[in-house]
C-alpha cells in the first residue's frame, strides 16, 4: 500500500494541485455542512414523527432552537472549571473538521491532506473525550453515569467503525478518505459483497455513534436510558447551542461519509463547476432518502437494554471483519 | 484482480457471502421461529447461487438441483418445521450454552480457519465458483458451533440442516454438484431425517417434559 503521507505520494500530488477554485469550493462544503446538518436533524425528527403517527414539528424547527439558545445567558454550575467551558467548541471544531474532510461534494479537497480515515476516526475520538469529561466536570451523577456510557459504546464502535474502514481501504490501496471515494465512485461496475458487509456494519456504528434508537433514544429525557442527553443536562445557552449543532454535524458527517463510501455515484471528481453543480442536488436527495430510512429503522426498532449494546457493537464489529475477511478470500483472486 | 472476474461468478460469490451472513444470523438468534425463517432464507440464497452457476456453465443437473434446493429447503422443510413448533408449543427463548458474543468471536476464528484451509484446495479447482470453497467450509463448521452450543433439540435439527447446506455450497463450488443420484439420495436422507427427529421430538417430551438435550445425558437417575 502506497503511504499517501510519503514523498511524491497523494497527498504531496493534491497539494501540488490545490488551487483558488479548490478552496473556494472546500469552503462551499464546509458552509453547506453548517446550514444542512440542522436541517437534516429536522427532517429525521419530521420523518419520525410522521411515521409514528405524531404531529411533525416545523422542519426548521432545529435552526429555531439554535437561535433561541444562542441568545440566552448561559449559567454555569457552582464546580465547573475551564473544560466545561472550553469543551462545546473543540467538539464543535472537531465536527466541523470531520464534515470538511469527508467528500460530500467533490473528491478535490485542499483540506483532504490534514487527516486521512484513522485520522477522522480519532477526531470524532478526541470530540467523544471532551464531552465525556465535560459531563464529569461538574460532577452530577447523570453527567457521571452519561459519560461512562457514552465511553462503553464509543469503545466498542471504534473497532468497529475502524475495520470498516480498512475494507474500504484495501479495496481503494489508500486510507485517504478523498482517494478511497474516488476510487469507489469511478469504477467498472463490480458487485463487492465485502461493500454490502461493510455497509452494514457501518449502519450499526452510526445508530450507536448517533445516539439513535437501538442503543440510546434523542428524544429521551428518562434518566435511566439516556445517553447523550444525560451528558449535556448542565449544559445551558450557547454551549448548549453549540453542542446541538455539533450532534447534528456529527449526524450529517456520518451520513455523508456513509453516503460517500457505499453510494457514492454524483460526487463529482475535480473542481469543474457543472460536475459540483450537479453534486449540490444528488447529495440533497440522497440525504432526503437517507434521513427517511433512519427514521423508519428508528421507529421499527425497540431501544435494547444498555448490557445489550455491546452485543449490537459485538455485531457490528463481526459483520465488518466478516467483509475484510471476504475481501481477501473472494475479491482478491480472480 | 477482481476487475476481470466475469458478472456470474461476482453474483456467486454475492450470494455466498449472502449465506455466509445468514449462518452469522442464525448463530446469534434467540428465537425458533425466526431461526427457521433463517434457514429457509439460506436455502433461497443457496438456490439463487446455484442457478447462476447453471445459467452460466449450462450444467442441466445444476438447474435441477436449484428446483430440489427450492422445493425441499426454502418450502418443504420450514413448513414441517414450523409445524413441529406450533404442535410442540416450543418457548420463543433458546437457551445458548455459551453466551452469543462470544459464540460470534469463535465464530469468526473458525472463519479464518476455514478460509486458510480452503485456500490450496480452490487454487486445484478450475470451477468459476472455487471461491466460494472456504465460505462453504466456513458455513459447514458454522453449523457444527451451533449443534454444540444450542441445548434445545429444534434448533440442533436447524443446524444440522445449516450444515447440509454447507456441504451442499462446497459441492457446487468445487466440482459443480454432485451427481443426480446422490443429490436425490441426500435430499431425501434429509426429508426422512427431518420426519424422525420429530416424531423423536414428540418421544422426548413425553418423556422427559422438555425438549433440553441435558435431560438424556444421565440414563440411570431416571
Amino acid at each position: 500500500m502506497n503511504l499517501p503521507w510519503g514523498p511524491g505520494g497523494e497527498f504531496a500530488r493534491r497539494e501540488a494541485a490545490m488551487s483558488i477554485s479548490g478552496l473556494l469550493w472546500q469552503l462551499l462544503a464546509i458552509v453547506l455542512a453548517l446550514a444542512l446538518a440542522p436541517l437534516l436533524t429536522g427532517w429525521v425528527n419530521q420523518c419520525r414523527a410522521w411515521l409514528q403517527n405524531r404531529s411533525a414539528p416545523p422542519l426548521l424547527q432545529p435552526y429555531y432552537m439554535l437561535h433561541k439558545l444562542f441568545l440566552k445567558d448561559v449559567v454555569l454550575a457552582h464546580g465547573a472549571s475551564p473544560l466545561f467551558r472550553f469543551a462545546p467548541f473543540a467538539v464543535f471544531g472537531c465536527m466541523l473538521l470531520a464534515c470538511a474532510i469527508i467528500p460530500t461534494l467533490s473528491t478535490d479537497l485542499p483540506l483532504a491532506p490534514t487527516a486521512d480515515t484513522i485520522a477522522l476516526v480519532g477526531v470524532l475520538g478526541l470530540a467523544r473525550i471532551f464531552i465525556s469529561l465535560a459531563a464529569m466536570d461538574v460532577g452530577t451523577s447523570f453527567g457521571t453515569l452519561g459519560g461512562r456510557r457514552e465511553m462503553l459504546i464509543g469503545f466498542l464502535a471504534e473497532p468497529a467503525l475502524l475495520m470498516v474502514i480498512f475494507t474500504t481501504a484495501l479495496i481503494s490501496q489508500s486510507t485517504s478518505v478523498a482517494t478511497i471515494v474516488e476510487t469507489l465512485a469511478h469504477r467498472d461496475f463490480i458487485i463487492y459483497p465485502s461493500l454490502a458487509f461493510a455497509g452494514i456494519a457501518f449502519t450499526f456504528v452510526s445508530f450507536a455513534e448517533n445516539a439513535r434508537v437501538p442503543v440510546d433514544n434523542p428524544a429521551t429525557h428518562l434518566e435511566l436510558t439516556m445517553i447523550h442527553e444525560a451528558m449535556i443536562l448542565e449544559y445551558s445557552g450557547r454551549h448548549l447551542a453549540l453542542i446541538e449543532w455539533a450532534a447534528s454535524l456529527k449526524l450529517y458527517a456520518y451520513s455523508c461519509l456513509g453516503l460517500a463510501l457505499f453510494f457514492p455515484w454524483g460526487i463529482a471528481a475535480g473542481s469543474s463547476v457543472l460536475g459540483l453543480l450537479m453534486a449540490i442536488p444528488v447529495l440533497l436527495v440522497k440525504l432526503v432518502i437517507g434521513g427517511f430510512l433512519l427514521a423508519g429503522i428508528e421507529t421499527i426498532n425497540a431501544k435494547v437494554r444498555i448490557f445489550r449494546a455491546p452485543e449490537f457493537l459485538g455485531t457490528a464489529f463481526l459483520l465488518a471483519v466478516l467483509g475484510l475477511l471476504v475481501r481477501l478470500m473472494l475479491e482478491t483472486r480472480v | 484482480m477482481s476487475a476481470t472476474m466475469p458478472i456470474s461468478a461476482q453474483l456467486i460469490n454475492l450470494f455466498a457471502s449472502v449465506i455466509l451472513l445468514l449462518a452469522f444470523a442464525m448463530l446469534a438468534q434467540r428465537r425458533v421461529l425466526t431461526l427457521i425463517n433463517l434457514f429457509a432464507l439460506q436455502g433461497l440464497a443457496l438456490c439463487l447461487a446455484t442457478l447462476v452457476a447453471a445459467v452460466s456453465t449450462g450444467q442441466t443437473h445444476l438447474y435441477y438441483s436449484a428446483g430440489l434446493t427450492l422445493v425441499l429447503k426454502v418450502l418443504l422443510l420450514p413448513w414441517i418445521l414450523h409445524r413441529l413448533v406450533r404442535k410442540l408449543n416450543v418457548k420463543s427463548e433458546v437457551e445458548a450454552l455459551i453466551n452469543i458474543p462470544a459464540t460470534m468471536l469463535v465464530g469468526i476464528v473458525l472463519v479464518m480457519v476455514a478460509f486458510n484451509v480452503a485456500l490450496p484446495i480452490s487454487e486445484l479447482s478450475q470451477t468459476i465458483t472455487r471461491g466460494t470453497l472456504g465460505i462453504a467450509l466456513a458455513v459447514v463448521l458454522l453449523a457444527f458451533l451451533m449443534m454444540i452450543t444450542r441445548q434445545k433439540a429444534i434448533t440442533q435439527v436447524v443446524g444440522f440442516l445449516s450444515m447440509e447446506n454447507g456441504l451442499f455450497l462446497a459441492a457446487t463450488s468445487a466440482t459443480y454438484g454432485m451427481p443426480m443420484v446422490v443429490e436425490l439420495g441426500i435430499a431425501l436422507d434429509v426429508l426422512v431425517g427431518v420426519i424422525i427427529l420429530g416424531v423423536f421430538f414428540f418421544q422426548i417430551r413425553d418423556q422427559f417434559d422438555s425438549l433440553d438435550i441435558r435431560h438424556m445425558e444421565n440414563l440411570k437417575d431416571n
